[in-house]
This record gives C-alpha cells, sequence and structure tokens, in this order.
C-alpha cells in the first residue's frame, strides 16, 4: 500500500506539515521497506478554497491507500473517505520518523474531522 | 442614474444615507435596491408593502453516473475547487459552486446537467411613491452575488435608482457598485474609518466609478478624513454631525427627514450636487 505524508517538502529528511489540503508536499512512501516512492508537489495549497477535495483527488490519481497528516476538514475528510483512502493523523517531526511511528501500529485511524471547514483565504463561512 | 452608497465597514450610517436620500426625493419616481442581502435593514425604516417575493438560487451540477467517465474534465475545468473526481465517483461540493455552468460546458460525455440551490429571497415593493427592492441571504450562505445582481435587476434605464451596498471591500460591494454612475461613501471622522474609506475609495475609483464622500458623526472625531478627501480629490458632499435625537429616531426605525425638515434640503441639495458630476454619463 501507498502512504502519503504531508510534508513541507521532499524525501524522506522533509518535515512534516500538519495541515492536509493546504500541505505543499506529498511524501509517498512504501512502509514495508521504509522507500519513499515519490514527492509530489502540491499545487491546491494556494487555492483560494477547495484545497481539501483537490488534494484528495489527487492522492486518489496516485492511488494512494492512506495519508498520514495532522489535520482534516470536513471537506477534506468526506472526499478522502469517499475516495477510500485512510487518514491518519500524528505526523512526527520529519517524514522519516512519521514512518517509523506508523510501523509500530500505533498511530489511529481517524473517524471525525479535526478541524473545522475553512474557506481559504476569503472570509465567509462553508458549512 | 444609478447612484451607490456604500462603506468601508459597517455601522457607519450608509442605511440613514441611502433611505432619507430616497425619502427626501420621493417625487422622482425612484427606485431603492437594498443589496446589503447579508443584513437587509432599509425596508425597517421604508415598511414597504411586498408584492412580489421568489426564490433565487444557482445552478449547480448534478453527475449522471450512467455516462460519467470519471474523465476528471470537470474538475480541471472548475475555477472553484467544487469539484473532486475520484476513482468511481465526483463529488460536488455545492457551497462552493459559483454556477458558472463551465463543468457542464466542457463534459464530453454531456453527464452534467444543472439544478438550482436556492441561496435567498428577492422581495419587491412600495414604499409609497418609493419603488423598493432587496435580497434575504439564506443564513449562512456566502454566495451573495448572483442575489445581488438579481435585485439590481428593478433598475430602470432613465430613472433614478439608489443602491444601498453591503459594507466592506469584497466581491458582494463590487457586484452592488457595479455599472453605478456615482457611489457616495460613507465614513466616520475616526482612523478606523479613515482605513476603511481609503480601501473602498481606491476600489471605487479601480472600478472607475465617480465617488464622493458622507461624514456621519462629523463632530465627533478629527479632521484626517477631511484632508484625505482633499488630498485625494473626493468631494464632501455632506457632514452629518452627531445629534441624540436623530439617534433615537433612527434606533425607532423612523427616518430622520420625517423629524428635521432641514436634513431634506440637505439631502435634495447633495443629489443635485451628484446629479452635475454624472451629467452625460446617465443611463
Ligand atoms: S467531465 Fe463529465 S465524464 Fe468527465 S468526470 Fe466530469 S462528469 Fe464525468
Ligand atoms: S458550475 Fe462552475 S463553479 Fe460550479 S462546479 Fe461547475 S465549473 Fe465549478
Amino acid at each position: 500500500m501507498k502512504i502519503a505524508i504531508c510534508a513541507q517538502g521532499e524525501g524522506l529528511n522533509a518535515k512534516t506539515d500538519r495541515r492536509f489540503g493546504r500541505s505543499p508536499y506529498f511524501v509517498l512512501v512504501d512502509p514495508d521497506h521504509e522507500t519513499v516512492l515519490e514527492s509530489i508537489r502540491n499545487e491546491n495549497a494556494d487555492a483560494p478554497g477547495g484545497a481539501g477535495p483537490q488534494s484528495a483527488q489527487l492522492l486518489s490519481e496516485h492511488d494512494v491507500g492512506a495519508v498520514i497528516t495532522g489535520n482534516v476538514g470536513p471537506k477534506a475528510k468526506q472526499a478522502l473517505q469517499a475516495a477510500g483512502i485512510v487518514i491518519y493523523t500524528g505526523v512526527q517531526d520529519t517524514v522519516g520518523d512519521t514512518i517509523k511511528e506508523f510501523m509500530k501500529g500505533v498511530l489511529k485511524p481517524l473517524s471525525g474531522a479535526t478541524v473545522p471547514g475553512h474557506s481559504g483565504i476569503q472570509k465567509g463561512q462553508w458549512r | 442614474m444609478r447612484l451607490a452608497v456604500a462603506s468601508g465597514k459597517g455601522g457607519t450610517g450608509k442605511t440613514t444615507v441611502a433611505v432619507n436620500l430616497a425619502l427626501a426625493l420621493r417625487q422622482k419616481n425612484l427606485t431603492l435596491l437594498d443589496c446589503d442581502v447579508e443584513e437587509p435593514n432599509a425596508h425597517l425604516f421604508l415598511k414597504p408593502v411586498f408584492y412580489f417575493t421568489k426564490e433565487v438560487g444557482i445552478p449547480v451540477p448534478r453527475i449522471d453516473f450512467a455516462r460519467c467517465t470519471f474523465c476528471g474534465r470537470c474538475s480541471e475545468v472548475c475555477a472553484f475547487n467544487a469539484l473532486a473526481v475520484l476513482k468511481d465517483q465526483v463529488l460536488v461540493f455545492e457551497e462552493l459552486c459559483h454556477g458558472c455552468g463551465s463543468c457542464a460546458y466542457f463534459c464530453p460525455e454531456r453527464a452534467i446537467s444543472e439544478h438550482e440551490r436556492p441561496i435567498g429571497i428577492l422581495e419587491r415593493g412600495n414604499a409609497g411613491n418609493i419603488k423598493f427592492g432587496h435580497g434575504r441571504l439564506n443564513p449562512g450562505e456566502a454566495m451573495s452575488p448572483p442575489l445581488i445582481n438579481e435585485v439590481k435587476k428593478m433598475c430602470r434605464p432613465g430613472l433614478i435608482t439608489i443602491i444601498d451596498a453591503p459594507p466592506g471591500t469584497s466581491c458582494p460591494v463590487v457586484s452592488a457598485v457595479s455599472d453605478c454612475d456615482y457611489c457616495i461613501l460613507v465614513t466616520e471622522p475616526t482612523s478606523f474609518g479613515l482605513h476603511d474609506l481609503d480601501l473602498v475609495s481606491r476600489m471605487v475609483k479601480k472600478m472607475g466609478v465617480q465617488a464622493g464622500v458622507v461624514i456621519n458623526r462629523s463632530d465627533l472625531g478629527d479632521d484626517r478624513v477631511e484632508d484625505y478627501c482633499r488630498d485625494k480629490g473626493l468631494p464632501v458632499l455632506q457632514k452629518i454631525p452627531f445629534d441624540r435625537e436623530l439617534a433615537e429616531y433612527q434606533a425607532r426605525g423612523e427616518p430622520i427627514v420625517k423629524h428635521r425638515p432641514s436634513w431634506h434640503d440637505y439631502f435634495e441639495k447633495m443629489f443635485y450636487r451628484i446629479a452635475e458630476k454624472c451629467e452625460g454619463v446617465s443611463r
């Protein structure tokens, strides 16, 4: 299974990012071999709105089975679940540390949104 | 002639100016449109009798999964990220959709039809000889421009329309002020007032709409707003000093021109000053 980790840069040593839709990179790893398959830039990170669902679409296009992040909003969560992507919260400091933690089996899959919905740059509520 | 009344922030007395100007000119067969659809309140002063109500919606996509091939084209063309195409489904985030119709137009499989998502209510009425219209946006709704545009359809060419714009400087204000011949900017002589006046006057200038300033509670602040207006060549159309008695009428929903005939003249004069500036551009 391919796992995506929200990160601020590329590769195993990259710092993680606690946001999902606005995470600048997704590092795709093969956890069984603790290897990086690919680091993808998230073009949606600066979108004025709808960054979460678009990022979910991006991961779906890359056949990702699970994502490890810090927080997800309600729309991102809905899209990730619809795409069958399992959500884990609890990123560690770096991508490498996060994989180790994941392999210990201590990260729990998520059932509710961890942050309320935002509306990106614009002020207002989109619920 | 279309005349907008705007302000960089709420609570400056924008509606007071719009309503009292309309009342001062009520012999002129004019229309007042309250485009502050998030918090319409001009009707509280004018007390119109409504004769027409309609629900306003925007067309949002519905996907026919018997036709959809999950090609992703719709999501690609949507400028508002309202569509997510996954392996075996397409998610529509209706609250992000602006109803532009691009997705349906570009879908190669003709798998997208549209249905209306209600965003608010439009009401039309009469307040004496003033024609009145306003919109009420549904609570929590963010997509106000389509409702504002619907309210503005009551503008009648050749006749005076006064538009009470929403406060601030975002999209809804642009919708309300666009196509207007003149914009009255209502502010207060404080540093907040000055800051917001600067934002809104620059926005209006960018839109190519002439503007002038009304300073409300003009005696409760300093001269910086007036200095600013002089600097920028913005005419000060009117200064309204604070008046406890008037504030009380206001609080009871009574327009001030009813109690102070002198204000009737002030507003009328202000209108003629504006009309002079608009000459030749009236529509
Ligand atoms: S463009 Fe049409 S066919 Fe392609 S994913 Fe969207 S709805 Fe489906
Ligand atoms: S109508 Fe326009 S805004 Fe709405 S989903 Fe389609 S492309 Fe996006």
